[in-house]
């Protein structure tokens, strides 16, 4: 849609059709008490000139050049150039509500794209348009498990991303759905005896992570059998997308829940990411979310449209799968465009970068400090103990420009001095050296 | 528009052919070319309890999604899997193309319904 402006003239001519001497004649309907009298509370109107000056020094405020090492849901990785020059486009960069076929199949075959490689790297047979991240892509996961069960309680690890099981708990308390927290071991990984206990007959679903909070790699499936075994569903949380470039993907599952961030979207303030859902085709009709398919049009030619739009509130109201009628179309196609431009090889090696750079500072880690979570395979984060306060030794790293690790005492308070550390192809070996150096 | 005289009808538009003590139940004529093309039909499991004016299912057009309201109290002893397949029979044949058989719990309350004649008022009435 393109924005129209109108001159004076051309305002006359309007209000003259219409019949009203002025603008303000417009809203006589509504009672002279609650019309605001005079201008509103706001700055005078800026020059551009105005505008791109104070956008330049606030960005200046920021502190550019520092490396990071955090991660913990969201993952600093390189984003190709491509990918900002093709979101650009007017078609792409202003749509809105860009669902009609008749005049958006591009954007609707982007998202068929996006659904299709999703499945194609979770093992899953449908994928939606996307969610608004991974954090509330986990409560659909669950609502969608209670609908497809009928039961209505999840069994949740604590060693699923501890946002995510927030914003998970404030559904289920709103929905009075009883959420059982299960512990973790020593390796890092849930505890599989104490899941055992946890699943019950009235568990939709078993909700884990891999890799989980803390980098390790769950057994997917040995969780899988424990919640088929008791007739509840596996849902397989992933919040670090590049991972699936060298991980087994959760094929045991049977609905996956992802944040794509990692998929060359910028880490921004924290947003805007793009979650997705994934699942078996036979769990379709209970999936939030747009969904675009593929078909023929009148004349026979391969054509997208949304479909199975009845799942949706605009048609089901109350008692659609979820209140979102959107998706991150933007974000999602900067996924699909890292995902495209990296393609099958391409995402094995980005994964063996950072497999093997964690791997690195993990073991020069190990030297000095505390690593935790030995004796199970982890990805491209990691958990270390020291015995000085993480923040003190982030405070140092900072002087360096480096932002260390995320202290968890806030999370786990009983790992004590423990903080988790990322590494991505984007970690030098300097900078890994020069914060190990740091520890105590 | 086609209101078999052998059937009950509800306000609501099912149909309802009562034998003995089994109820067989479907929408009519009227809906399913209201609806216009029937792409899924959501019916309860066997055995489950239904309850006369309270939904029991759905039915989903492509543009519309209804919900189906029980005729009658009474219990599912069989649902038909064809529509799983074809739910587009709905459309073609709306009377043969049976939704739920229940075993009622009075036959004399759902003689209350509307004959065809009524129905046909009803529905004429709608537009």
């Amino acid at each position: 849609m393109r924005y129209l402006p109108k001159s004076d003239a051309e305002r006359s001519v309007m209000l003259r059709e219409i019949g009203v001497k002025s603008i303000d004649d417009l809203f006589a309907p509504i009672p002279a008490d609650f019309r605001v009298k005079g201008d509103l509370n706001l700055p005078r109107a800026f020059a551009e000139s105005e505008i791109v000056d104070y956008f330049r020094q606030r960005s200046a405020e920021n502190a550019p050049g520092y490396a990071s090492f955090l991660g913990a849901g969201a993952y600093h990785h390189y984003r190709p150039v491509v990918i900002d020059s093709l979101i650009s486009r007017g078609e792409f960069f202003t749509a809105y509500t860009p669902y009609q076929p008749e005049l958006a199949q591009g954007t609707l075959q982007a998202i068929f794209e996006f659904q299709t490689m999703i499945c194609e790297l979770t093992g899953m047979e449908v994928a939606n348009a996307s969610m608004y991240d991974g954090s509330t892509a986990t409560p659909e996961t669950v609502m969608m498990a209670a609908r497809v069960t009928g039961r209505h309680g999840a069994v949740v690890a604590r060693s699923v991303h501890p946002e995510y099981r927030e914003v998970l708990a404030t559904y289920a308390l709103h929905q009075g759905m009883p959420i059982t927290s299960v512990g973790f071991l020593e390796n890092g990984r849930v505890d599989m005896n104490a899941l055992e206990r946890a699943v019950t007959e009235e568990s939709a679903c078993v909700v884990i992570q891999s890799p989980n909070f803390f980098g390790t790699i769950e057994d997917v499936a040995a969780a899988a059998e424990i919640a088929h075994r008791k007739g509840a569903l596996l849902v397989v949380m992933i919040s670090e997308a590049v991972s699936l470039g060298i991980v087994k993907p959760p094929a045991e599952a049977d609905i996956v829940g992802m944040e794509a961030q990692s998929f060359g979207v910028p880490v921004g303030f924290g947003g805007p990411y793009a979650g997705v859902i994934a699942t078996k085709e036979k769990f379709v009709r209970q999936m939030p979310g747009r969904l675009v398919g593929e078909t023929h049009d009148k004349n026979g030619k391969r054509a997208f449209c949304l479909t199975l739009t009845t799942r949706e509130q605009h048609i089901r109201r109350e008692k659609a799968t979820s209140n979102i009628c959107t998706n991150q179309a933007l974000v999602a196609l900067m996924a699909t465009i890292f995902m495209t431009v990296y393609g099958r090889e391409g995402m094995k090696e980005l994964a063996k970068h950072n497999l093997s750079k964690a791997a690195y500072a993990a073991g020069e880690f190990g030297k000095k400090a505390k690593v935790l979570f030995g004796g199970a395979p982890r990805f491209n984060e990691f958990v270390v103990q020291t015995i000085e306060d993480p923040k003190a030794i982030n405070e140092r790293l900072l002087q360096k420009k480096i932002i260390g690790g995320l202290p968890l005492k806030k999370f786990y308070p009983e790992l004590g001095n423990a903080a988790l550390w990322c590494c991505t192809e984007m970690t030098t070996r300097a900078r890994i050296d020069a914060v190990v150096k740091e520890v105590a | 528009m086609n209101y078999p005289s052998s059937l009950k009808y509800t306000k609501d538009d099912e149909w309802l052919k009562i034998e003995g003590d089994t109820g067989v139940v479907g929408i009519t004529d009227y809906a399913q070319n209201a609806l216009g093309d029937i792409v899924f039909v959501e019916l309860p499991k066997v055995g489950a309890e239904i309850t006369a004016g309270k939904p029991f299912g759905t039915v989903e057009s492509v543009k519309a999604v209804s919900e189906l309201f029980a005729p009658a109290n009474g219990t599912v002893t069989a649902i038909n899997e064809e529509l799983a397949k074809s739910p587009e029979k709905v459309n073609q044949d709306p009377y043969g193309a049976w939704m739920v058989k229940i075993k009622l719990k009075d036959a004399g309350e759902a003689g209350k319904l509307m004959s065809s004649a009524d129905y046909e008022k009803y529905a004429s009435e709608r537009g």
